[in-house]
Formats: C-alpha cells, structure tokens, sequence
C-alpha cells in the first residue's frame, strides 16, 4: 500500500532523514520506534506532503504521489493524526469531525462516532480545545475514520494518555485493522506497539536501523528500551 | 437626553463603517495573513464606483449597491491572482509596499480622471427625509445604512458559522496546513475570500456616497481609524473587529460631543483607546495570541 524508497529530508541544512526506505503492506499495522529526534515524526509528515526539503519516493497503491499536494493525498485515502491532536479552536467538536470530506469506501458515519465515543456525543456543539487530552485524542482518531481513510498515519497516539485510554486507542487501531484499515504509527511505548502492530521499524538517526517483528520487539525489550533511553 | 441619543444613533452610523471596513480586513487578513492597506482605496472606488454609474449611466444607487461590491470583488480577484498571493512567502515589509502601493495608483487613478474636489451624490429619493423617533428625528438615510450595515454583519456571522464554507474558512484561518492535510483545497478559497473582503469594502463605499463627500482620498482619512478598530478588535477576529467598529464608532461620536473643549483628546481618542487595550490585552479585545509553531 505504501512504499518509501530512498526517501532523504531536511530541515534547512540539517538532514534528518538518510536513504529511509520501508514498505506497508495493505491492512498492516506497522509502527516506527525511535529516540525523539530521530526523524520519526518528520517521515510521517514526507508521507503527508507537510514537508518541503526531501528527495525521495513516496509511492501510494504503486502510484507516486511525491509531487501531490497534502489535500490531493488526503484524498487518496491518508488519514492524519497530528502529535498534537489536531484539534479546531474555532470549530465545534462535530464540525472537526466533519471537516475532511469522506476519502475511502468506508467511512464512519457521524451516528457510529458518537455511538462509539459517548464523551464526544456529550460535547459535540462545545469547542474541540476544550475536551480533555484524552477526549481530543478519540477526537482526532474519530476524525479520520469518519474520513474513511485507508492508511493512517498516526504520530504518537497514546502520549499522555493515561493506562485505560491507552487501552481504548489499542481497541480502536485493532478495530480498524480488522476492517482493513492500514495504519503507520509512531509510538514510544514499546508495550502498546507490540499490541496493536504487526511490524516495527526501528529508526536511528534518520536512517531505518533494523525492521523487527513482535517476537523479536518482547525478546529484546529491555535492550529497546535502554536504547530509547525509557 | 435627547442629544445624547442623537450623537449615540450618529456614532453607530460611523461605526457601521468601521464595522463593514474592519470586517473585510478581517477575513482577508485570516486567510491570507496580509494586511491589505489597500482597503480604504476600493472604500474610495466603491463611492466612486456609484457616482459614475448614476452621472455616466444613469444607475440608480439601488443597482449600485449591488454592482460596484460585484465588480470590485472580481477586480480583488483579479489583483489577488495577479499580486497579492506572491505576498505569502516574503517578509511583511513587501504586504505593507504592495498594498500601499495599489493604494496610491488607485487614488491617483481616480486623481486623474475627476480632480481631487468632492462630487456630490443625490441621496436615494425613497431614503430622503427623516424618521420620527418620537423625541428626536434622524434621517432616513442613515437609519438604512446603520439596519443594512448590521444585517450585512449577522449574514456574515451566520454564513461563517452555519455554512460549510464557513467552517472551511475557520479551520483554514486557524490551521491552514492542518487542514491541507484533511483533503481540504485551502489554496481555492483564498481568492474568493479576498474578493469578499473587497467587495464588503466596495459596499461600505456605495453606502457612504450619499453621505460622505466623494473624492478620491475619503479612504486614506477613513483608513487609519478602521486599523485602529482592527488592533482593537483583535487582528483576525471576526466578531472582535465588528464589535470594536461599532464601540469605537460611539466612542468617537461621545468624544466629539463632550470633549469639545479639550479637542486634543477628542480627535486622538481612537488612539487613546487602542494604546490602552493594548497595553491591558496585546492581542486586541478579541484575538488570540499566535500559538507558537
């Protein structure tokens, strides 16, 4: 579904992605692990069309999408989860829901959000900046399944949130990879990746150090771990 | 008691102007994030615009009110497309040329044509005379513009906060690359929302005709207020640079009417004001702080 092929980037002069090359196939869950600065979060924006400095492949259903703006990508299904929730000040909590129009086959209606995130369905007039963290955290996940967005792309979901609302964003991922969602998530917290994914990247210093599967994430968890300085 | 209501009912007359003024900054400058100095001059075209169709043409000031904002908007477009947007990735400094740049070809366009001296414009036959209010009169004519001006304000509102363009238009003025990535063309709308600022300009324009003296510098007087009114109301907010139209609209009006004698402070007091919000709330009445990238 997604193929990144010697994909460099930067920011001004410093490079913080080197010859990243990683492949997603459809209905994966796949997560890049890495210490902060790596350049996880800056891949999922190449991927995104948010960033400018970058050279590279991107490749969507085999499709080069390099040159598409971010509206034109979105439209091919990609479903953004921004690490800071993405939440509207300005708008109500159903207009952030119905901001992105429908992009996949299928899409969450309005009723099944709120079916499934009471909390939301309480708030949906008030504005979105004043839910709780972890209220704008389903918000943001909400968003794009109500996108029908094909491949997520997920920048540390569970961050701040606390065990029980970890657990609730894990059901959700689960619950849209059964429905054959593809997700690409960051995440630090080895713990939940190894729940709800199937492969790990390890990325280092911009460059893709090992790809690693769930067995070998748990055997080597405390050397992982050591190593994100966790 | 009765002037007092008089100079309440003036002052919000001039606070429609500010208000439709203030308005259009404001939509543009959230979309676009340029400060167009360039506003006061399509004021300027937009009474202009009226006094030429009705001497030249014979139109009346009723199809005015609807053709000059029409036709100003689409030259906004075309002005958009043509210059402003190169705006967006360079410094300010290159907004604030540009813009006052357009302003003095435009003023000087119009220059050359009629003179620098006022023209006159007939006020609408069915808007001529006064309203009884019982304890005072006022002219018809500026009761119709203060209802228009504020009908004009609550369509806007409404249109920004119960429309799916609307929405658009917020999550784009708060969050322009965020929204880029939901699928949303942000790019589109940028022109037409410019041509909608300029257009609210070009009405506000017509509307003064009848009652302000058409010459080709009435926008630069006006203009320097309705900044004020924006850094007031809070650069960008909408409800804030309406408000703050109106407020200072009466603020000006009560000024002139009781500070007569120290005329110092009543020909400043717009300024006065906006160095105390400022000082007490630096991102205006209404607007909030940049969040910091």
């Amino acid at each position: 579904m997604l193929r990144i092929e010697n994909l460099s980037a930067w920011y001004g002069e410093a490079q913080v992605l080197r010859e990243v090359g990683l492949e997603v196939q459809a209905g994966e869950v796949v997560t890049l692990v890495g210490r902060n600065g790596a350049g996880k979060s800056t891949l999922l924006r190449c991927v995104m069309g948010l960033h400018a400095g970058l050279r590279g492949t991107v490749e969507l259903d085999g499709r080069d999408v390099g040159r598409l703006p971010a509206h034109r990508r979105a439209r091919l299904g990609l479903g953004w989860v921004p690490d800071d929730r993405g939440s509207y000040a300005t708008l109500t909590v159903t207009e952030n829901l119905t901001l992105p129009p429908t992009v996949g086959p299928d899409p969450w209606s309005l009723e099944r959000v709120y079916e499934a995130f009471p909390a939301l369905y309480e708030r949906r007039d008030s504005a979105a900046t004043m839910l709780s963290g972890g209220e704008q955290q389903m918000l943001a996940l909400a968003r794009v399944l109500r996108m029908g967005a094909r491949l997520l792309l997920c920048d540390e979901p569970t961050e701040g949130l606390s065990p029980l609302l970890v657990q609730q964003v894990g059901d959700l991922l689960r619950e849209a990879k059964r429905h054959g969602v593809t997700v690409l998530l960051v995440e630090q917290n080895l713990h939940f990746a190894t729940g709800v994914a199937d492969r790990h990247y390890l990325l280092a210093e911009g460059r893709i150090a090992e790809a690693m599967d769930n067995s070998e994430v748990q055997s080597r968890e405390r050397e992982l771990l050591s190593y994100l300085g966790i | 008691m009765t002037s007092f209501l008089q100079n309440t009912f003036n002052g919000l007359v001039s606070g429609a102007f500010y208000a439709l003024l203030a308005l259009g900054l404001a939509v543009i400058f959230g979309m676009l994030r340029v400060v167009n100095f360039a506003h006061g001059a399509f004021y300027m075209l937009g009474a202009f615009g009226a006094y030429v169709l009705l001497n030249e043409a014979g139109v009346p000031f009723w199809a005015a009110l609807v053709v000059v904002p029409v036709g100003l908007a689409l030259l906004g477009m075309a002005l958009e497309r043509a210059f402003i947007h190169r705006l967006t990735r360079l410094d300010p400094l290159y907004n604030f040329l540009l813009t006052f740049g357009l302003t003095l070809i435009l003023q000087d366009l119009v220059k050359l044509r009629y003179g620098v001296q006022s023209s006159p414009y007939e006020t609408p036959s069915a808007l001529s005379g006064s309203v009884d209010f019982g304890i005072f009169d006022f002219p018809t004519y500026r009761v119709f513009i203060l209802g228009f001006a504020v009908a004009v304000c609550l369509g806007v509102w409404w249109a920004l906060t119960r429309t799916r363009v609307g929405m658009v238009v917020r999550a784009s003025t708060e969050r322009p690359e965020l929204t880029r990535a939901f699928g949303v063309n942000v790019g589109r709308w940028v022109t037409p929302v410019f041509g909608f600022g300029i257009g609210l300009a070009g009405l506000a324009g017509v509307l003064a005709a009848p009652m302000r003296a058409v010459n080709p510098l009435m926008g630069a007087d006006l203009i320097i207020v309705v900044f004020a009114v924006v850094v007031i109301g809070g650069l960008g907010s909408i409800f804030g640079s309406v408000a703050a139209g109106f407020g200072i609209g009466l603020v000006q009006a009560w000024g002139e009417a009781y500070l007569s004698d120290y005329p110092i402070v009543s020909q400043t007091i717009v300024f006065i004001v906006m160095a105390v919000v400022l000082l007490w709330r630096p991102a205006g009445l209404f607007g909030r702080e940049e969040a910091p990238a």
